[in-house]
């Protein structure tokens, strides 16, 4: 590990070529045999345009071109792309199914698919070819994008947030290993606050960060904002031993959590203040990526959310599924597309590109050099796996994003944890807020 | 042809009748309403619609990408019993208050700083404006740099210097966070007040001042009898604009805070904001503009009626 850069670079380098990455003519040889073999014959002259999220990792977006410049000569057809950030991507894509106007392809966040299930192309077909090819779906990645039978888009990934920290400081707190249920995690997060090596979580309105860890505290003891019908719970007993736990967690962080948002924790990490906070891999890439952060990106490690009270992983990920609009004069080179992005000689690059943030919803991908060539991206390649529907246990759909986009839940915990209501009056707060939500 | 033509027009028209359509072509009114149409389309087109549209929204359940129903005053209905909603408008009533009065003091103050004989005069005037040039987007980022929770300026200045052993927690506390957001506000406000009220002062004439002299007045009486009441007029305008600019304030809040922690700082523009762009619910949103409307107007009245009045100009009783 002395010579960290060379030798990852290595790494890299030899996974690539294990990957068998294709560039070039050979790429578009391959994606014009591909196209020969696929079950969609593409349109002639056809025109896609596709609608993605703004790109975090540069290597990423070029994977994802080179991709899009193959399938483009293989078939002979032009296909744009432009991309949105994460709050713009919702509501242009709802405008697009409502208007009939717009974008074929819209790759988004959470369950996108399920705001307008009959304004989108059925994708069985997709999703089974590419299920029976590569291993099959996630559990979290299906229920994400289908309703009933009918898949309504295909999970292409899930961007994983798992929990960052400093190994020294753990150890000097007296931790062997990253606890792994919620006492020993209080514990943990007591003794780097009373060494002053303190964590902290988000409890400003992060959309990413902060909803992942309250959810992750309230789903651990078995509370839910909404049961499989879709009826409120939040006001429950669980819900309440989630909340004082919470509280005990927030009495350990670096002061200011508050008005965190979602880039907060990365900077007061990787400026060596915050030694345990959840992120996606980014902190760790960027302090990979500069060398005055070597220190921290050698001490540094990333670790599973601990497993609540309820015994099993309650984890909220980002899913990031792509979907075809019913109006597309294109529909079978839009599934083709798809396909064709998912195949491996695309899609293993892709990966090892996306450095960790992307992980795969098609088990066959467990097997990516991306989850081995640094043991610390190991991890992130459960997030498909552990994750729960960003609905918790009721319906995916529109309800469920707005209850995440509107701060919720995040707001229930921060009202309290951050003293300016009582637990009584926090939950009725959102569970108000929560039934005019989810009114029929 | 040409003779035909010739003789035609040579050929005397008996004189006819002036019918309604002639009159219609002279009148001076009629041709004025068409010149001034194109201003009233723009007016209705982006000013008027926009607004009816708003209200209207108000009334229904509009979501992002789906029209709604009529469903009458159930928003309000719900907003009137959303603790949220109540602690925007009453954030947002503290904002403008506070931000406004001391705009407006050391607004007055500056300016007539800025009308005395100075050395550079020109350039510190030009430098008054800076905040108002900066891009407000660009200045709450650099606020919220300043305020950061770590990385604070401030916090790491006063920490260097000894006088405090962590770093003070600007904008997680809602006290705090609230008092900042209103010092960025002001920091950017005052330099509109400023430059108009120097404007204002400008066109007192010298020689009031100079009776005054003789008369023996010393300086605060100079400012009680002649600037002040002078000064009034204009002050009822910029205060009014000042008023109207903070009380939908957005972009600081937005950039800075949010509206956290929790809710602390957010305003009823940003609240409007977050529920009907990011969380879909139009209709909400728009009704919290709405919301908006009877207070600007009463703001407006304020200004504009009761700062006209000659009592409460020069205190008399004559109105």
């Amino acid at each position: 590990m002395t010579d960290f850069t060379r030798r990852s670079l290595l790494q890299g380098g030899t996974a690539l070529a294990a990957a068998g990455m294709l560039t070039g003519e050979a790429l578009v040889e391959y994606a014009k045999a591909w196209a020969q073999a696929a079950p969609w014959k593409v349109e002639k002259g056809a025109k896609l345009t596709v609608m993605r999220w703004k790109r975090f990792v540069p290597a990423e977006d070029e994977a994802f071109m080179a991709m899009v410049e193959a399938f483009k000569k293989a078939n002979n057809i032009e296909v744009n792309v432009f991309s949105e950030s994460f709050e713009d991507i919702q509501p242009k894509a709802s405008v697009s199914a409502n208007t009939g106007q717009g974008p074929d392809l819209a790759w988004g966040l959470h369950s996108l698919p399920q705001l307008f299930p009959d304004k989108v192309i059925e994708m069985n077909d997709v999703a089974d070819f590419l299920g029976k090819k590569y291993g099959g779906w996630t559990a979290a990645a299906q229920a994400t994008c289908m309703s009933g039978n009918k898949w309504l888009g295909i999970p292409v990934a899930t961007i994983g947030g798992y929990m960052n920290y400093r190994k020294s400081s753990m150890e000097k707190a007296g931790f062997k290993e990253f606890p792994k249920d919620f006492p020993t995690f209080l514990e943990l997060m007591k003794a780097l606050k009373k060494n002053n090596t303190p964590g902290g979580f988000a409890l400003g309105h992060a959309s990413g960060d902060a909803n992942a860890w309250v959810h992750w505290i309230l789903w651990g003891h078995g509370g839910y904002l909404v049961d499989k019908d879709d009826k409120v719970i939040i006001n429950s007993p669980e819900t309440v031993k989630a909340m004082e736990y919470c509280k005990q967690l927030s009495d350990t962080f670096i002061s200011g959590t508050g008005s965190w948002n979602d880039g907060s924790n990365n900077k007061a990490f990787l400026s060596g203040e915050l030694h345990c906070t959840n992120n996606g891999i980014s902190i760790y890439v960027a302090a990979k990526g500069d060398p005055t952060k070597k220190e921290i990106a050698d001490d540094m490690d990333h670790a599973l959310w601990p497993v609540g009270p309820v015994g099993k992983p309650t984890e909220l990920q980002l899913a990031v599924p792509i979907l075809a609009f019913k109006y597309t004069k294109a529909p079978n080179a839009a599934k083709a597309f798809i396909a064709f992005m998912l195949d491996k000689p695309n899609f293993d690059p892709w990966l090892i590109g996306a450095k960790g943030y992307l992980t795969h919803c098609l088990n066959a991908y467990d097997a990516n050099p991306v989850w081995t060539m640094d043991p610390k991206n190991k991890v992130y390649a459960e997030a498909s796996k552990r994750s729960l529907p960003a609905s918790g246990i009721g319906k995916p759909g529109e309800r469920a994003a707005a209850a995440i986009a509107d701060f919720l839940v995040v707001d229930m915990f921060a009202n309290y944890c951050l003293g300016r209501d009582d637990i009584k009056g926090a939950i009725a707060t959102c569970e108000r807020q929560a039934k005019r939500l989810y009114r029929a | 042809m040409t003779d035909f033509a010739l003789g035609r027009t040579s050929a005397k028209a008996p004189p006819r009748e002036s019918t309604a359509w002639d009159r219609l072509m002279v009148n001076r009114n009629w041709l004025g309403f068409w010149f001034m149409v194109p201003a009233a389309g723009f007016l209705i087109f982006f000013l008027a619609y926009p607004l009816g549209l708003g209200v209207w929204m108000s009334f229904t359940d509009t979501r992002i990408g789906r029209a709604g129903v009529f469903i009458g005053l159930e928003n309000y209905q719900w907003l009137a019993d959303d603790s949220i909603f109540w602690l925007s408008v009453f954030n947002t009533i503290l904002y403008t208050t506070v931000a406004s009065i001391i705009k407006f003091a050391v607004g007055l103050y500056l300016a007539i700083l800025l009308n005395e004989h100075l050395p550079f005069k020109a350039i510190i005037r030009a430098a008054v404006l800076i905040p108002f040039i900066v891009p407000t987007v660009l200045s709450a980022l650099a606020f919220w740099w300043i305020f950061d929770s770590q990385f604070s300026i401030i916090s790491w200045s006063l920490k260097q210097m000894g006088l405090i052993d962590h770093n003070i927690d600007f904008l997680g506390n809602a006290n705090n966070a609230r008092a900042t957001v209103i010092f960025a506000n002001i920091w950017r406000g005052i330099p509109f007040v400023a430059i108009t009220l120097l404007a204002g002062l400008q066109t007192v004439s010298p020689s009031l001042y100079e009776a005054a002299t003789i008369d023996g007045a010393n300086r605060w009486q100079m400012f009680r009898s002649i600037t002040l009441p002078l000064l009034t007029p204009i002050i009822a305008v910029v205060m009014t604009f000042s008023v109207l600019f903070t009380f939908t304030d957005f972009q600081l809040i937005w950039a800075m805070t949010r509206g956290g922690p929790v809710n602390a700082t957010h305003l009823m523009a940003t609240l409007s904001y977050q529920r009907a762009i990011i969380s879909g619910f139009l209709g909400e949103g728009a009704a919290i503009s709405t919301a908006m409307i009877p207070f600007l107007l009463a703001a407006i009245m304020v200004s504009w009626f009761g700062l006209q009045r000659r009592k409460w100009q020069q205190g008399e009783a004559n109105d």
